[in-house]
């Protein structure tokens, strides 16, 4: 009985922590529409600058407080509404939650940065070690304050909604809010106070829960899958339900603590898992949404044409070789990860640039296609391929089979939530039988995995190795385009667009998106395969969630309609990071924080960095004269590699001058051509930038069919 | 099961009974009725609000209704989903466009007939049947323009030429000839008589009154969510209860 009461306040002050966090991120993205994924990150800065304060510069409690949870906390929702948020407005839910998940990743970086990781930093409770006698029992007083303050947030909350004019607002915003607007409702206002209460109950949160998971950036910005956990339950928008769910969580958690042998390694990760089980019990009982109508998009991806593809194929085979023959075994094993995270980010394309749903545990897929290969792949089998494929996309159909049905944002969080699972759980299990099927995993280290055979020719080599890689990914890159190209790619189009419509004409929506996922986990497995056998040895660190948000980000901000989005993001991951990381230690420090930064920015140009790329290098694309040079130079300059005339970093100048040489003659030879005929200014600047003439007034009359108009005389 | 034809004359073929919608204290429809038969155009009018594009959205099952039924050929399919409503024959455009503005107007119609020719016995060529209704909606000059570019007008075209490569029995235009100029009224009118001669049920919700009074073999008239008249075009436009709704006053008591 006593210690059934014990658990039941353990989880009680959980489930507090929890309903703390979870009410700030409901209240954000009722009232302004983002679900902000970097919620819990901010609670995470906010105990970093708190330990900073309190117990590294020993400033008193209370004024350490006061200055994270009134003064710097709100300034962060502020200056993330400002600068950030505000410029989201009238965008695709996929995009709003790029630049959130960006900001978590770019949170955990500047972390990273500021507090060196691995470094140990003792945090102690409040009023540690003294306790509150109840008579059956006793209950710490940082127990008992965590859950008095939940009890405050939750009265607060209450009142700040009904009682004051500025939850009133926020209430009709969360109704309507152009009709808020309409009357007098000033919804950036709204926004500004939303986003700063948000940010101070995230930092509220995140000092109470930091005592017990211990001061780890990434760990605790990934509570946030225990607060939208709890969210759930409200389906995001209700607070009072959103309590209910903390509670449920929370409670669960706390008897698991209690009540499970601490002894049995299957069951110690259900634990920490417990949130997303929960999760996923709940996603399978919630109503069927509305469809969805109006997907109002700003990013357009242009079909690949079949020469294009073809010059991207050869292009990206030759820079294969090349890095094959010119990179001594460290960097190829590097830089050769360019492709095998290629493949992973490409297995987004038709997932998120077609049918625009998001997943963020296809590094998790990938992961369940390395443990696959190792276990299967043995002697260079490839037959561990190909179950790879078939294990990783069965697995995707089952995760993503109850969510299909919701909106797309659940996808998301479902997706994130099982791969926090993995993280937690299921990577870090011993191995276990099934019935008669013995199920091996990272076996509680590291799992070695033997080179591919294929035909009698191993790739045992970290050159043969990139080459596998490479052409995998070009073969995989053309299955893509073929998907972009085909009746199945244009569904998918269509259901981004409007789901409704596509309803309406007979489509299985859940069996459509189903297919798209199966087929993105699989590339995922394939690639996770691939990356396997270059890696040799694998262990559940490589595929932790935290190292997959990136691969997700750049694909979007490359363009993730597009293969060559995925190529971006695996030379920016593996080509660049490394690079920047040659020039030294604090480089590398701060280039983690690179991604989230890139992907901040995409609100301003959400079709990808990829496409802006190839437009300015169409004046060389079309002129075949000058291309035909740059690459007979490029391939003089591999020659004197190859004879050791120069080193490697020449040559990769060399080349890059070539490029922008041919780029710059390029252009100079289109150039005559257009100035000799010039268009016609567009219509709205007649008058401006060009004279005013008699056939162009008669070109507007035209436009505005007053020509057709027949006035009629004065009598 | 009976073939359609042997029902004609005792069932119609769509058959919307009492269905009622609430939106929080607002009555959005209100034991609403309408039925449609094959070979006939329907006409749906009312003032703005009066619950037209919510009658719709409840036909194709993108809004549950609060109570009603919603038949067709005398099988109620109240309770199933959009994409199986649509299997029976169900198609409609849309009041705000619903276009795939990633596509082309070829291809917007190709998914639409694609889908068709995935769950239907038709096997007809795909490319074939976009290419004849891309005729027949006179969009020929602008088949591979995307359809972002081209003026709401034709954007409209495109959804009725989606809604065709569907094949339907029963066809719900919402809107369909606002944006466009008088000539292509004219012809667009032309079409859904051909449509109509060729066996589909027609429902037309439009604010074009001489359309309507001239395309429609039968018109009810929605406010506030109820069916306040129903009766062939001379009916309507002598009607009491319509003018008042339109007019806002008794018409000839002043």
């Amino acid at each position: 009985m006593e210690k059934l009461l014990i658990f039941t306040i353990v989880g009680l002050s959980l489930a507090a922590i929890y309903s703390i966090i979870s009410s700030g991120l409901v209240l954000t993205y009722t009232t302004t529409g983002i679900f902000n994924f970097a919620h819990g990150a901010a609670g995470m800065l906010a105990a970093f600058t708190y330990w900073q304060l309190r117990f590294d510069w020993g400033w008193p409690a209370p004024v350490a407080l006061f200055v994270v949870l009134v003064v710097l906390a709100p300034a962060l929702g502020l200056l993330l509404e400002r600068v950030i948020m505000r410029g989201l407005v009238g965008t695709t839910e996929a995009t709003k939650l790029v630049v959130s998940i960006s900001l978590l990743v770019g949170m955990i970086g500047l972390a990273n940065v500021i507090w060196k990781p691995g470094v140990s930093r003792p945090m102690s409770t409040f009023f540690q070690g003294q306790t509150i006698d109840l008579g059956v029992t006793t209950i710490t007083y940082h127990q008992a304050i965590t859950i008095a303050v939940a009890i405050l947030v939750a009265v607060g909350l209450r009142l700040l909604l009904f009682r004051t004019r500025m939850g009133v607002s926020m209430r009709a915003n969360v109704d309507d809010r152009t009709l808020a607007l309409l009357n007098g409702a000033r919804p950036d206002r709204v926004a500004i106070y939303s986003w700063a209460v948000g940010s101070s109950l995230a930092a509220l949160g995140g000092i109470l829960i930091a005592p017990s998971i211990a001061l780890d950036a990434a760990s605790l910005s990934l509570v946030i899958v225990n607060a939208y956990a709890a969210a759930i339950f409200g389906r995001l928008r209700s607070l009072p339900l959103t309590f209910v769910g903390a509670i449920v969580i929370g409670l669960t958690e706390g008897y698991l603590f209690g009540y499970l042998p601490s002894d049995n390694q299957y069951l110690i990760g259900l634990r920490p898992a417990a949130s997303v089980i929960i999760l996923f019990l709940v996603l399978l009982v919630l109503p069927n949404p509305r469809l969805r109508t109006h997907g109002r998009l700003r990013e357009f991806f242009p079909a690949p044409s079949m020469r294009g593809a073809l010059l991207f194929a050869g292009i990206v085979l030759a820079g294969g070789v090349v890095m094959a023959t010119t990179l001594d075994s460290v960097d190829a094993i590097t830089y050769g990860q360019i492709f095998s995270i290629g493949i992973i980010a490409l297995s987004l394309v038709p997932l998120v640039g077609l049918a625009g749903q998001i997943s963020l545990a296809q590094l998790g897929f990938a992961g369940i296609g390395a443990v696959v290969m190792a276990h299967h792949g043995v002697g260079g089998n490839p037959l561990g391929v190909v179950l790879a494929v078939v294990v990783s996309a069965a697995v995707g159909a089952l995760v993503a089979l109850p969510v299909l049905r919701l909106s797309g944002i659940y996808l998301a969080l479902a997706t994130a939530a099982f791969a926090v699972a993995l993280d937690r759980w299921i990577f870090n299990l011993p191995d276990f039988d099934i019935g008669p099927v013995h199920i091996s995993i990272f076996t509680r280290g590291s799992v070695d995995v033997a080179p591919l055979k294929l035909f009698g020719y191993t790739f045992d080599s970290p050159a043969r190795q990139l080459i596998l890689a490479n052409v995998v990914f070009v073969a995989v890159a053309m299955l893509v385009v073929a998907v972009r190209r085909s009746g199945f790619g244009r569904r998918l189009l269509a259901i981004r667009d409007s789901e409704a419509a596509c309803a309406t004409f007979g489509l299985n929506l859940v069996g459509t998106r189903l297919a798209v996922f199966t087929l993105s986990a699989g590339i995922a497995g394939l690639g996770g395969a691939v990356y396997a056998t270059q890696l040799n040895s694998i262990n559940p660190t490589r595929f932790d969630v935290v190292i997959g948000l990136p691969i997700f980000m750049l694909v979007v901000v490359g363009g993730a309609g597009l293969v060559g989005g995925a190529l971006f993001a695996g030379a920016s991951l593996n080509g660049l990071l490394p690079l920047v990381a040659t020039l030294g230690n604090t480089a590398a420090r701060w280039s983690t924080m690179a991604p989230g930064l890139v992907g901040i920015g995409l609100g301003r140009n959400p079709s990808g960095a990829v496409q802006d790329m190839s437009e300015g290098v169409l004046p060389l694309r079309r002129d075949h004269t000058v291309l035909a040079g740059m690459f007979a130079t490029m391939a003089l300059w591999y020659a004197l590699r190859l004879l050791d005339v120069i080193t490697n970093w020449p040559f990769v100048i060399l080349l890059a001058l070539t490029f922008v040489a041919a780029n710059a003659a390029a252009m100079l030879r289109a150039r005559p051509a257009a100035g000799a005929a010039e268009p016609e200014p567009a219509l709205e600047w007649v008058g401006i930038t060009s004279p005013w003439t008699p056939e162009r007034v008669a070109a507007i009359d035209h436009a505005l069919a007053l020509d057709q108009v027949r006035v009629r005389a004065p009598t | 099961m009976l073939s359609p034809s042997t029902r004609y004359g005792s069932v119609p073929r769509l058959d919307v009974r009492g269905v009622s919608v609430r939106f929080g204290g607002n009555m959005a429809l209100d034991d609403a009725s309408l039925s449609a038969d094959e070979g006939r155009v329907t006409g749906l009018i009312g003032p703005n609000g009066a619950g037209k594009t919510t009658l719709f959205n409840v036909v194709t099952g993108l809004l549950p209704p609060t109570s009603g039924t919603v038949a067709i050929d005398g099988v109620d399919i109240t309770r199933l989903n959009p994409y199986k409503r649509a299997r029976r024959g169900l198609a409609r455009t849309f009041q705000r466009l619903e276009l795939f503005t990633m596509l082309t107007v070829r291809e917007n119609i190709r998914v639409a007939a694609d889908i068709h020719r995935r769950w239907s016995r038709d096997k007809e060529d795909p490319a074939e049947r976009t290419d004849a209704i891309i005729g027949r909606i006179g969009l020929r000059a602008t088949a591979d323009v995307r359809v972002t570019s081209l003026p709401t007008g034709q954007g409209r075209l495109v959804e009725l030429g989606r809604a065709l490569a569907c094949n339907p029995r029963v066809l719900l235009l919402d809107e369909p000839a606002s944006g466009q100029d008088d000539s292509e009224t004219e012809q667009f009118s032309r079409l859904l008589r051909e449509l109509a001669d060729e066996g589909v049920a027609v429902v037309l919700v439009e604010h074009d009154v001489q359309l309507v009074m001239s395309v429609c073999d039968v018109i009810s008239v929605l406010d506030f969510g109820r069916v306040i008249a129903k009766g062939t075009p001379a009916e309507i436009q002598s009607d009491e209860a319509v003018l008042t709704a339109y007019l806002g006053a008794t018409a000839g008591s002043t």
